[in-house]
């Protein structure tokens, strides 16, 4: 069956089964391998996207739930240049093995979005589906942080070019 | 024979079908290891512009080793990082040398030949320039990638010289001259993962991401119960299912017995080649097999438990080693506690599943495989599929995660079977439900112990019988310990028994192999044994390490199954003491407050050369749930922490692997494995997370590897924490079978 797909702004289209998960339809029919098989139940975030502004566990959405909404991976998260979250996990030298990244940093962006000054709490509560078998959970709290500073930088940055 | 028993990777074994995996030797090699020359030209390509190209030889799977190997290279051959770009190389041991990761010997197998292939590396264009400018090579001197004359301010980049440099024939490695550890700008100074910024963006990197054109995909449905072999099945229907290429039924080679060993053949099932992996995974869920289950379906968890009870109660079936009269001397303690220790099955759980990519093309193999051991697991292809070993070519893909699993290459061998099936490349993935139904779990066992204690409180004694599996002398890979483990040669009496019962299963090393569990049972009981005699668990520690220690003697058996010595004969004690004593001081150990349902505890270990000692805070709710709040890690590897930032990321995430096994647990029944993901296997989040702040003792010691020693103290030391904190002392894991779950 044919679905039309908008992701990481393009449009794309895939000849695949309505039941078939996103993750599968990204990984494997159109070869954006970012995004992570982990556990295929939507217990472990290594598979994480957003749907819209929602952070989504793309192993347990089928291609045919997804209507209109936009799609961001792992790739389409920068065009030009990297999100502050990108720059924080590589000054903060967060992965370990690395699997689980893509997903934690998409939890994180989707946080941001929302809560662009989080409290630990706040951190700890939404980041809490992602899985890290290498355990960095400590540096991923300190490079979302990290990653609050400099998104705020770059945001008054802006403004104050704009002005 | 001694010698020969340490010797690294005993693959001889291998054919044997008992592949004995002795990773954890002592880090000076064995005289009579055949090892090739490694010239600095295999590993160091320089290019006009002075990018300079590193060869990593070892797997990568996030202990950082495609930073750390190309570091120690790069400070010797004195270029800046900045221009230094890492290449993994493929599997060839000829001109590499050993190329696996495990046991933590990366770094100290690593540490001297890697230096001095930058050191050769950079003799050879100290020589270039100098025959160039007709100088002699004693006045030539070097810095961020060029050569100097500081009398005629002469200076040629590495860039110019690299050329004729790389085709001089390279000095012999051991006939360089090394950098004083203080000029070292690289070694000690953090470096960013050389993959990171490939991770950040999603970029195809892992064992998972191999795409090749025209590459199918591959599942592999097998028995509910090891080594189950298909009857009959509804291939032609599946083979009708949409995308579906190619189905066929693996006969496998496994045969159940008593011991499993390491590599105990290819496993039976049917193998579904589709176009997407999709596809193969929907045309297994309509398979109907009818399963010949076998021998291994009448294994259960309840049944090892009954069974371990009878054997604790009978005389031990063999005993490992004893000294100082523990029998008959026992009874004239005063005071002896008697305690079982028991803890489960637990899988490892990497967080990309197992898989691999293979294609067979005119007579070739050609395989990408994210084993840890690639040498074996090319050794093991060719000996299952019978095609010769030079007709097989390995590329080395990063992991994501190995924890031991890697170090079996089951997954890979079932890649290359099927691939020499199929005119096409073949990407086999497990799904995660087969990687927890098909893993090589770390073994259970149960511990009986009993410890003495004279009139002033000193232990005197230390007997325990081990009940593990196996048959004999042939004990479950991944769940030996050493005879010299500590308190071993500490204690004045002493005693090592074992009891094995059958295991038709696959285990294989966890992360710290044995010190995993050994570690946890051998400082709760020192924790009960100090509580007893009332006193300090610290203070009762640091007392035992002062003991005269009663030797290792040659012809004593110095390990159980595949683990290797780490006792008396390698232990340092002020090393063990220095950790205990760094982490006491930062912890505030001395003054820390004793208050209902709060508590601190401690532990320290060596394994796999490191020391670690943990201090664990940790509060007990009213409902038995434990909050771990902060964990203080005190580690000696030696005189350098080669690239610190990773080190500390590692050391933070054993501590969190560590504190998860608490949690975990696999059970059999009807010899299926009952739990399928990580919702009944857990791994700890980030809302459990405690603060966990890491500190080193540098010691004038040879740096040692990192993956694992940080891991065993953080058990005992959060399961001792609890015991201050409630007063009830932990025996048996998980802690929900105590009793306890994590908040
Ligand atoms: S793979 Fe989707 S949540 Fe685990
Ligand atoms: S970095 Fe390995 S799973 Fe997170």
């Amino acid at each position: 069956m044919l679905f039309k797909l908008k992701i990481n702004q393009r449009i794309e289209t895939v000849d695949v089964s309505p039941d078939t998960p996103l993750l599968w339809v990204l990984r494997d029919v159109l070869h954006l391998v970012g995004t992570k098989y982990g556990c295929g139940m939507g217990v472990c975030g290594a598979c994480t996207v957003h749907l819209g502004d929602q952070a989504i566990r793309s192993c347990s959405i089928p291609v045919s739930a997804l209507g209109d909404q936009p799609i961001t991976t792992i790739e389409g998260l920068a065009e030009a240049e990297r999100h502050p979250v990108q720059l924080a996990w590589e000054s903060l030298d967060v992965p370990q093995c690395g699997y689980c990244q893509a997903g934690q940093i998409m939890s994180a962006t989707a946080l941001l979005h929302h809560t662009p000054h989080p409290t630990v709490e706040d951190i700890d509560a939404a980041m809490s589906g992602n899985l890290c078998r290498c355990g960095t959970y400590t540096r991923i709290r300190e490079a979302i942080q990290h990653a609050a500073s400099l998104g705020h930088t770059a945001a008054a940055h802006k403004t104050a070019h704009g002005e | 024979m001694r010698m020969n028993r340490r010797s690294f990777l005993q693959l001889a074994t291998l054919a044997g079908g008992g592949m004995a995996l002795r990773l954890y030797h002592l880090p000076t090699l064995d005289a009579q290891e055949k090892l090739p020359e490694l010239t600095p030209q295999a590993f160091v390509h320089i290019a006009p512009d002075g990018i300079t190209t590193i060869m990593a030889r070892a797997s990568e799977s996030g202990q950082g080793m495609r930073n750390m190997l190309p570091m120690l290279i790069a400070e010797e051959l004195d270029v800046d990082w900045k221009n230094v770009r890492v290449q993994q190389a493929d599997l060839d041991e000829s001109r590499y040398g050993r190329q696996f990761s495990g046991g933590s010997m990366n770094t100290p197998l690593g540490w001297d030949p890697m230096r001095r292939v930058g050191a050769a590396a950079r003799q050879l264009l100290v020589a270039t320039a100098a025959e160039q400018w007709n100088l002699p090579v004693s006045a030539c001197t070097t810095a961020h990638g060029h050569v100097l004359h500081k009398a005629t301010g002469r200076s040629a980049s590495y860039g110019e010289l690299a050329s004729s440099a790389a085709s001089r024939k390279a000095p012999p490695l051991d006939n360089v001259t090394l950098k004083d550890p203080s000029e070292y700008r690289i070694i000690g100074h953090s470096t960013q993962g050389v993959d990171i910024p490939a991770i950040t963006t999603g970029k195809p990197l892992f064992g998972i991401d191999v795409e090749l054109p025209g590459m199918l995909y591959a599942s592999i449905q097998k028995a509910p119960v090891f080594a189950g072999k298909v009857k009959n099945a509804n291939l032609d229907e599946i083979r009708k299912m949409p995308g579906i290429r190619h189905v066929f039924v693996i006969e496998g080679t496994i045969r159940p017995a008593a011991f499993t060993p390491w590599e105990p053949g290819i496993e039976p099932g049917i193998a579904i080649v589709a176009d997407t992996w999709w596809q193969a995974q929907t045309a297994r869920t309509q398979l109907k097999v009818d399963w010949d289950l076998g021998p291994a379906a009448s294994q259960s968890s309840e049944g090892f438990r009954q069974r371990a009870k009878e054997l604790l109660a009978e005389p031990p079936g063999n005993t490992v080693r004893t000294y100082g009269n523990v029998e008959s001397s026992l009874h004239t303690a005063a005071k002896v506690v008697q305690a079982t220790y028991e803890y489960p099955f637990i899988a490892h759980m990497t967080m990309e599943a197992q898989g691999a990519t293979a294609h067979w093309k005119n007579g070739r193999m050609e395989m990408w495989s994210t084993s840890t051991q690639p040498e074996n697991g090319r050794e093991l292809v060719a000996q299952t599929l019978g095609i010769d070993k030079s007709a097989i070519t390995t590329h080395m893909i990063r992991s994501g995660g190995s924890f031991g699993r890697r170090l079996q290459n089951d997954y890979l061998v079932e890649a290359a079977w099927i691939a020499k099936r199929v005119d096409a490349p073949v990407k086999l993935l497990w799904s995660r439900e087969d990687d927890i139904s098909h893993d090589g779990l770390r073994p259970g066992g149960t511990m009986g112990l009993m410890g003495g204690l004279d009139a002033r409180g000193r232990l005197t004694h230390w007997r325990q019988h081990f009940i593990t599996f196996g048959e004999n002398h042939h004990l479950a890979s991944g769940g030996g310990i050493g005879s010299d483990s500590y308190p071993a040669g500490f204690v004045p009496a002493y005693a090592l028994y074992t009891s094995a019962q059958p295991l038709m299963l696959r285990t294989g090393a966890l992360r710290a192999p044995g010190d995993n569990a050994y570690c946890w049972v051998a400082q709760s009981f020192l924790d009960e044994m100090a509580f007893a005699a009332g006193r300090d668990p610290l203070e009762f520690q640091l007392e035992l390490l002062s003991n005269q220690r009663v030797p290792w003697t040659v012809g004593q058996p110095d390990a159980v199954g595949d683990h290797e010595p780490t006792g008396p004969s390698v232990l340092v004690p002020e090393r063990f003491k220095g950790v205990l004593q760094l982490v006491a001081e930062k912890s505030g150990w001395a003054t820390r407050k004793k208050q209902p349902g709060r508590g601190m505890g401690i532990a320290a270990w060596f394994c796999h050369l490191g020391y670690f000692a943990e201090v664990a805070d940790v509060s007990v709710d009213k409902d038995n749930n434990v909050t771990v709040h902060n964990v203080w890690a005190a580690g000696d590897i030696g005189s350098q922490i080669i690239n610190p930032r990773a080190a500390e990321n590692m050391v933070q995430g054993g501590i969190m692997d560590g504190m998860s096994a608490l949690g975990q647990e696999i059970t059999l029944a009807n010899g299926r494995i009952e739990q399928s993901n990580f919702h009944n296997h857990p791994i700890l989040r980030m809302r459990q997370t405690p603060k966990i702040e890491v500190f080193w003792n540098r010691t004038h010691y040879p740096p040692t590897g990192l993956g694992e020693p940080s891991l065993p103290p953080v058990l005992p030391a959060v399961t001792n924490a609890i015991f201050a904190a409630t007063g009830r002392r932990i025996r048996t894991l998980p802690l929900q079978r105590s009793g306890f779950n994590w908040a």
